[in-house]
């Protein structure tokens, strides 16, 4: 039994950085410009559309090189045209357009590419197991993990090394400061939400090569992402990916112990920690408003 | 305050009446809304949105095929049909029973057809059975429509779980071993699955070594998996339909597992078929229809039908609209009229012509439970076939009316009107 | 006011249940405006007390053969107190983590209500019982067979429900939850409890919403946990702005709009989502003030 344990640990984590992926995004968006992403789930699911529609041509590695910048495009585009004239405004004003936007998206995949699911060609050699006892450590989790990895740190490398990632990090915390300081604000949180959505675009492919690819692919995802920010954190990135990776172990633990619970003990999880402490594990104070 | 309050609110009193007015003005043209007085009308209330949008759109396609057909040999008692279609929306209930109601009060349909979901088919069936209105499910699963909750005009065209499990399982048992570990979805369909699959693998000797229920909309089912293997079945069958079955297959063959332990399942369909990546088509499963029966007579011209129509081959779905359809047809002519009562006894034991059955067995409505009784296909899933879309290899095609349970262990009563 | 209502319903004729369908949403609306519109908070996640108050309602009459007025105060009781614990663990919170919160509270309603088989009927929804007509000891109410008596009596209860609403609106009460939406940190100063408040205005308007998930419940003879989806309370949320968030009968017309929108272009094209979402993206670009917000300016000008 402890076998069965260990392993749904370890592979809790390789889950959990997937999760952790997708609510990095979201996390960076919510972070700086106070907007609520529901559309991310859809941007995933076109990320991974466009790699599969891609893939014919430039095969999987190209695809998964580009399609995350594709997506991230079209997120600047829709970020330009619909979210800019609405960062002064009550957050109830984007949460309503991203909603909005999540339908339009979900129809819009479903009218190009069809109700059905598609099926999404990974090359043969990511595919099988590393080891026969390890079974579920295959070729594509590990290379998973590696990308989810590379992501991570190119994120956090940015945010601490680079003059975009300081500004990002200071408007973070107070924006009104940058903003007098001379930074280009505007510029600010659409490169911003450009980088959140690239992140929606590389977990959607890959996410197509481990689930099944159908206009409803981002949704399951997306509640996952938000439960991963509210107990990581609010405010905190770090808070996210360790929300995130929570989530997962918890997931396959339960799976040991309660099966059909997988999905409650998220939601347990969010509950404690807000009874215990409302601001998120490594929340910051005064985010809470 | 006052009075600027009285003005508002008699400015909104006027405001108000106004829209009501252009209201009713948009609703109007619905009310009026000029269909043929003389046409008879079948109406679809199935999800052509959300994640089972494939099988509604399947399904509605065979609807339409028949239409097309009835209308050319002279429709229903000589006047024309029309199939009057709505989405019934992969939301809750209220939607589709508001369709219905739409339907049938203001449009005046004499059949009512759907839902391929089973929640919205039983709130469906609640609708019809409370206005008398013959009504057909084409691809709603839940036992309880043509059982514990059956109703004198309800009929249902795709095979309860019971049967499905019935099916299959003497395969399984042949092929794979004994021992058998269950990865179910946790909702009525795959507990009344599940339960049926235990009830049968037991009557042959059979184990159930373990089980897992999963959320539906699990999207990672490696946490499972590994506990499956850990059990050290001789199958593990996969009880989780359409894209549940998707993922947890396509991690399971990205697992090797399939050289460790055999993979199988019960319920199987063509729309999630084809979002397997080839390598992981394998597993023996039963399947409610299928295209390729060589030597049935008039399977072919369905399937010639469907493919100038869509390009694909019909699915098991596409066979559901396409049955329903005609039934209502069909019950109409034996009957000789449009009365839900008379249609309703005239279907009782109603044989399908060849044509329409498209299956080797016979097929026909059950007394006393209206659910149709035709051939199931037991087989096993292929990466290539004999034709581009032949995913299926069928080994077995069982007669549903010999692995139907009886009319007692549906704990159907049926309550006819006086 | 709601005289006239009855009137241009009939006209529309045969479709009663559009009618009634639209008073109950215009009732779930209103009720959030309580909250988002009048408190200025807001939740995105009040189809789970909708839902709550659905499914106590079905549950009294499927398990106890209640009437239904009885089933659904039963109903109301349940979701209220639901609210008042979830309120009081998320009320430190605010602007979009509040509303985030909501919105993973009401997917664990929704989890329950699926998952808790024997007693919700999961997924398969809660059937086999309907509305009992309404016994006045000296008449019956026929609201099972009789679409149109019952929406009049959904109607009824909608007037009851409005009214209190337009009472506690109008009292001190309701003008310090005017004082928090306006500015937070003055009415703190002022001494206004502000945690009490808002946590109340939360209570008071899942109450509401409530009652007009019993009444859909009933309207429907059904109830399934796709009731409790966050579809649900974005739907609301819209209805509130589309008619205008700061009328008070602004939700109801939000609501009448949206029905009646969704119900005509989900019968013309399989493509409604995206006109749907479309109305969200719009109304938010481009009509923030509602229908109401903008006729009253209009008026002004």
């Amino acid at each position: 039994m402890s076998q069965v344990v260990l392993f749904n640990v370890f592979n809790g984590l390789i889950v959990g950085a997937f999760y952790a992926l997708m609510a990095l995004g979201l996390s960076l968006i919510l972070n700086l410009s106070g907007v609520i992403n529901f559309a991310h789930g859809g941007f995933l699911a076109l990320g991974a559309y466009l790699a599969y529609t891609l893939i014919p041509y430039i095969g999987f590695w190209g695809a998964l090189i580009v399609a995350p910048p594709l997506t991230a495009v079209l997120g600047l585009v829709i970020e330009w045209l619909l979210i800019r004239p609405l960062y002064g405004k009550d957050p109830l004003y984007s949460l309503l357009l991203t909603f909005g936007l999540a339908y339009i998206f979900e129809d819009v995949t479903r009218l190009i590419w069809g109700a059905q699911s598609v099926p999404f060609q990974v090359p043969g050699w990511l595919m099988s197991s590393l080891s026969s006892q390890y079974f579920f450590l295959t070729g594509y989790r590990v290379f998973m993990m590696i990308i989810v990895a590379a992501a991570v740190g190119g994120l956090f490398a940015v945010l601490k090394y680079t003059r975009l990632g300081m500004r990002i990090r200071a408007g973070t915390r107070d924006l009104d400061t940058v903003s007098t300081l001379g930074v280009n604000v505007r510029v600010l949180r659409s490169l911003n939400f450009g980088i959140g959505i690239y992140m929606a675009g590389l977990a959607g492919v890959l996410a197509a090569g481990l689930l099944g690819l159908s206009p409803t692919i981002g949704a399951n995802l997306i509640m996952p992402s938000f439960v991963a920010i509210i107990v990581g954190g609010l405010g905190s990135l770090l808070g996210t990916l360790i929300g995130g990776l929570m989530i997962g172990v918890a997931s396959g633990l339960a799976a040991v112990y309660f099966p059909s619970a997988t999905e409650a003990v998220i939601y347990v999880m969010m509950a404690l920690v807000l009874l215990v402490r409302p601001r998120g594990l490594l929340g910051e104070e005064g985010r809470l408003h | 305050m006052a009075n600027a309050d009285a003005r508002g609110i008699s400015r909104r009193r006027v405001v108000k009446s106004g829209l009501a007015v252009a209201g009713a003005r948009i609703a109007g043209p619905f009310v009026m809304s000029a269909r043929a007085a003389e046409a008879v009308r079948i109406g679809l209330d199935n999800p052509l949105t959300g994640p089972v949008a494939s099988l509604g759109k399947n399904e509605l396609i065979g609807c339409q095929m028949a239409i097309d057909e009835i209308n050319a040999r002279g429709g229903v008692l000589g006047r024309p049909v029309e199939l009057i279609v709505e989405d019934s929306t992969s939301g809750d209930a209220g939607t589709a029973v508001m369709k219905a109601r739409k339907l049938i009060d203001r449009d005046k349909i004499d059949f009512l057809l759907g839902n391929d979901n089973s929640a919205l088919a039983l709130a469906m069936a609640q609708v019809s059975n409370e206005k008398g209105i013959l009504h057909i499910v084409p691809g709603g699963h839940t036992d309880a429509i043509t059982g514990s909750s059956c109703n004198w005009n309800v009929f249902r065209v795709c095979n309860t779980t019971q049967m499905e499990a019935n099916a299959v399982a003497a395969a399984l048992i042949e092929q794979y071993g004994k021992k058998s570990y269950y990865i179910t979805p946790d909702y009525a369909f795959g507990h009344t699955l599940e339960a049926a699959m235990t009830k049968a693998i037991a009557a042959l000797d059979g184990e159930r070594v373990g089980g897992d229920l999963t959320p539906l909309g699990t999207v990672d089912f490696s946490s499972y998996l590994i506990k499956a293997q850990a059990a050290n079945p001789d199958v593990i069958v996969f009880l989780v339909p359409g894209d549940d079955m998707l993922n947890a297959m396509k991690q399971a063959v990205q697992f090797g597992l399939q050289n460790k332990v055999h993979l199988a399942g019960a319920h199987q369909e063509m729309e999630p078929l084809e979002g397997l990546p080839p390598e992981a088509r394998i597993g023996v499963w039963v399947m409610e229809w299928y295209w390729n029966q060589p030597g049935v007579p008039h399977v072919a011209e369905f399937v010639e039908a469907t493919k100038k129509r869509t390009g694909r081959v019909p699915t098991a779905r596409t066979w559901f609209g396409y049955v329903s359809v005609w039934t209502c047809a069909l019950a109409a002519a034996k009957a000789n009229s449009l009365k839900a009562l008379d249609m309703a006894k005239a279907l009782q034991d109603f044989h399908l012509p060849p044509e329409i059955a498209l299956g080797p067995n016979p097929a026909f409505y059950c007394a006393g439970q209206n659910q149709l009784l035709a051939s199931l296909f037991v087989g096993e899933a292929q990466a290539k076939g004999s034709a581009p879309d032949d995913f299926f290899k069928v080994t077995k095609v069982v007669n549903g009316a010999k692995v139907a349970g009886t009319l007692e262990e549906s704990g159907c009563k049926m309550k006819w009107p006086t | 006011m709601l005289l006239f209502a009855p009137f241009w319903m009939n006209a529309i004729g045969g479709y009663t249940e559009l009618a009634t369908r639209i008073v109950v949403m215009g009732l779930a609306a209103m009720s959030l405006n309580f909250l988002l519109g009048f408190t200025g908070v807001l939740s995105f996640g009040h189809a789970a007390y909708f839902g709550l108050g659905a499914y106590g309602t079905a549950m009294a009459i499927k398990y106890w053969a209640v009437g239904s007025i009885p089933a659904i105060v039963l109903g109301v009781i349940v979701a209220t107190i639901a609210a008042m614990i979830i309120g009081a663990l998320i009320i430190k919170l605010r602007g979009v983590y509040f509303a985030m919160v909501t919105i993973a509270f009401g997917q664990v309603f929704y989890f329950i209500a699926f998952r808790w088989n024997a007693v919700t009927g999961g997924d398969d929804g809660l059937t086999g019982w309907r509305r009992l007509p309404i016994n006045f000891g000296f008449a019956e109410l026929d609201i099972v067979q009789n679409d149109r008596a019952f929406y009049y009596f959904a109607l009824a209860i909608f007037a009851v429900c409005v009214a209190a609403m337009a009472v506690l609106l109008n009292s001190p009460f309701g003008r310090s939850l005017i004082a928090i939406r306006e500015n937070e940190r003055r009415a703190r100063f002022l001494g206004v409890p502000i945690e009490f408040h808002v946590w109340l205005s939360f209570v008071i308007s899942c109450l509401f919403v409530s009652a007009a998930g019993g009444l859909y419940a009933l309207l429907n003879n059904f109830i399934d946990p796709r009731a409790l989806r966050v579809d649900l309370s974005g739907n609301l949320v819209i209805m509130a702005v589309l008619g205008g968030m700061r009328s008070f009968w602004g939700p109801l017309i939000g609501a009448a709009i949206f029905v009646a929108l969704q119900d005509y272009v989900s019968s013309q094209t399989q493509n409604w989502m995206s006109v749907i979402g479309l109305v969200f993206v719009l109304v938010v670009r481009f009509f923030p003030r509602g229908v109401l917000g903008m006729l009253r300016t209009g008026a002004k000008a």
